[in-house]
């Protein structure tokens, strides 16, 4: 799956995607909230949960797998964090709990990130006052990590046509000159960036 | 280290939120007075690289992998403030557009990850950058530095699970601290090969001179605050009465057998060593010499990767 395949799928069209970002944004933060933060209830109230996320999930006409897929890649770092509450006393229920409640928290942001493009996002977060500077960064941090991992993977390919053997110090050296290389390519990109904002009438 | 949903109680998710918002707020107007406007766009672009510089992941010992947090390599490139903003930056897009991360558990990764590693970090790089000179100097402080910030970050998490009553402090420090003082080597070593690769394309990028390598008073008591409060909040509450009053719980109520499995084999076992009477004078020891050895290490990883021609110039 490519990484900027979420874009498209965020731009497409169904019942979730109309909802003004906002909203959307509101509705999900008081859904995690509520799940993620309040005592732990009865069981059922998590499968009653489940059962909603579900329901929207199914009705916002994204495909199963896209979300499936999303999920089960982060879903190690909850169960990693999730197994070190298992070491005191009531561990199993404790873990039983989190792992409910961190598995049904990222549903509903995936959902959230599935159905409303990061543009939107950023907007409502200019409504909201956050500084100028941090939704700049925030910005040029979307618009430009895609290219930069694009830039990771053509530096991979022409490694691979190149070497033959690799040894295992020989690789740390080259993690390293990977980033370094790509810092370096990222410095210049964005001087290039801030002569075409100046050409633009940036400030 | 990305704490998902369902891992913080209401309490300590509020209090890490006010911190993280208080200190991204002194970072923002540190960079408003200090960062000369043509590295705006760098700012952006360089969170974007810090971003998908954590892509790389490197070999852990035991089977596993890790993969840079960045805190100090930003802070070095940036300085402190503008760092910050950027690990912020790149914490928010994870937890909005991935789920790496939970939304209520934000303020408690932009503190640990944005706020304790890049400052924890950046100041004894700024320490030892004062008694290191040149460009071996330079690497051995970058190194060491990042070996502290991942192990601080992880030692601010483990507090802020065990506040949440999550995961117990006798299994969350040991299993967190232990695991990321091994992956903070990984940090250290991948911050260093960085660094010595802009050194050598474009030495004109690690200028220590530059207004933004530097906090305003500001600055300084702001992020000291901040910082202040979270050791209060989260680490302190623990580490005083640790392992007396816990122990002493532990055997009231039938559990303590458990506190003696090792989760990991260390050749200082429990962060304890034998003869000394204090548990926690004998931690602190503990902790100070695997400071020291990895401090060896990073100026004699420094040695092997700056040549000593290059080594002469000031």
């Amino acid at each position: 799956m490519r990484l900027d395949s979420l874009e498209a799928v965020s731009r497409g069209d169904g019942p979730l995607h109309r909802i003004p970002a906002g909203r959307k944004l509101a509705a999900a933060l008081a859904l995690v909230v509520v799940i993620a933060l309040t005592p732990p209830a009865d069981p059922r109230w998590y499968a009653a949960a489940a059962a909603l996320l579900l329901g929207l999930a199914l009705a916002s006409r994204v495909s199963p797998r896209v979300l499936l897929i999303r999920l089960l890649l982060v879903e190690p770092f909850v169960l990693g964090i999730a197994v070190l509450s298992l070491f005191q006393p009531d561990g199993l229920r404790v873990f039983a709990l989190i792992l409910a409640r961190g598995t049904l928290s990222l549903g509903v942001m995936l959902l959230l990130a599935a159905t409303t493009p990061f543009a939107d996002l950023l907007d409502v977060l200019r409504r909201l006052r956050i500084p100028s500077i941090f939704i700049t960064t925030l910005a040029l941090l979307y618009r430009y990590l895609f290219v930069l991992l694009e830039e990771v993977q053509r530096m991979r390919r022409a490694r691979a046509a190149r070497t033959f053997a690799r040894s295992r110090r020989l690789d740390w050296r080259l993690l390293g000159d990977v980033a370094g290389r790509l810092f370096i390519r990222s410095t210049e990109r964005a001087e290039r960036i801030y002569a075409a904002m100046l050409a633009r009438g940036w400030r | 280290m990305h704490v998902p949903d369902g891992f913080l109680d209401a309490r300590t998710a509020a209090a890490t939120g006010v911190l993280a918002v208080a200190g991204v707020a002194v970072a923002l107007d540190q960079v408003r007075r200090r960062l000369p406007p043509r590295k705006v766009p760098l700012l952006g672009v360089a969170a974007a690289f810090v971003f998908a510089a954590q892509m790389l992941n490197f070999p852990v010992a035991g089977g596993t992998s890790g993969h840079l947090l960045g805190g100090v390599l930003a802070a070095v490139l940036l300085g402190p403030a503008a760092a910050v903003v950027a690990l912020t930056a790149v914490l928010v897009v994870q937890c909005l557009l991935f789920g790496d991360g939970g939304v209520t558990a934000l303020g408690a990764n932009v503190f640990n990850m944005a706020i304790v590693a890049t400052l924890g970090g950046y100041a004894p790089y700024r320490l030892l950058r004062g008694m290191l000179r040149g460009d071996r100097g330079r690497i051995a402080a970058a190194a060491f530095a990042s070996w502290c910030s991942i192990v601080f970050a992880s030692i601010a998490c483990a507090g802020e699970l065990a506040a949440s009553r999550a995961v117990a402090w006798n299994a969350a420090l040991p299993a967190m601290a232990g695991v990321h003082m091994i992956i903070g080597l990984g940090e250290g070593m991948i911050t260093a090969l960085v660094l010595g690769a802009v050194a050598a394309a474009r030495p004109d990028l690690l200028d220590d001179r530059s207004p933004e390598t530097s906090l305003g008073w500001r600055g300084f008591l702001g992020f000291g605050a901040v910082l202040a409060l979270g050791l209060a909040l989260f680490v302190a509450p623990f580490a005083s009465p640790w392992p007396d009053g816990l122990e002493r719980v532990a055997e009231m109520l039938g559990f303590a057998h458990r506190a003696g499995d090792p989760h990991l084999a260390a050749p200082i076992p429990d962060y304890a060593l034998p003869g000394i009477g204090s548990p926690a004078a004998a931690t602190a020891l503990a902790g100070a010499i695997g400071a020291l050895l990895v401090l060896a290490l990073s100026i004699g990883l420094a040695r092997v990767l700056v040549p000593a021609s290059a080594a002469r110039k000031p």
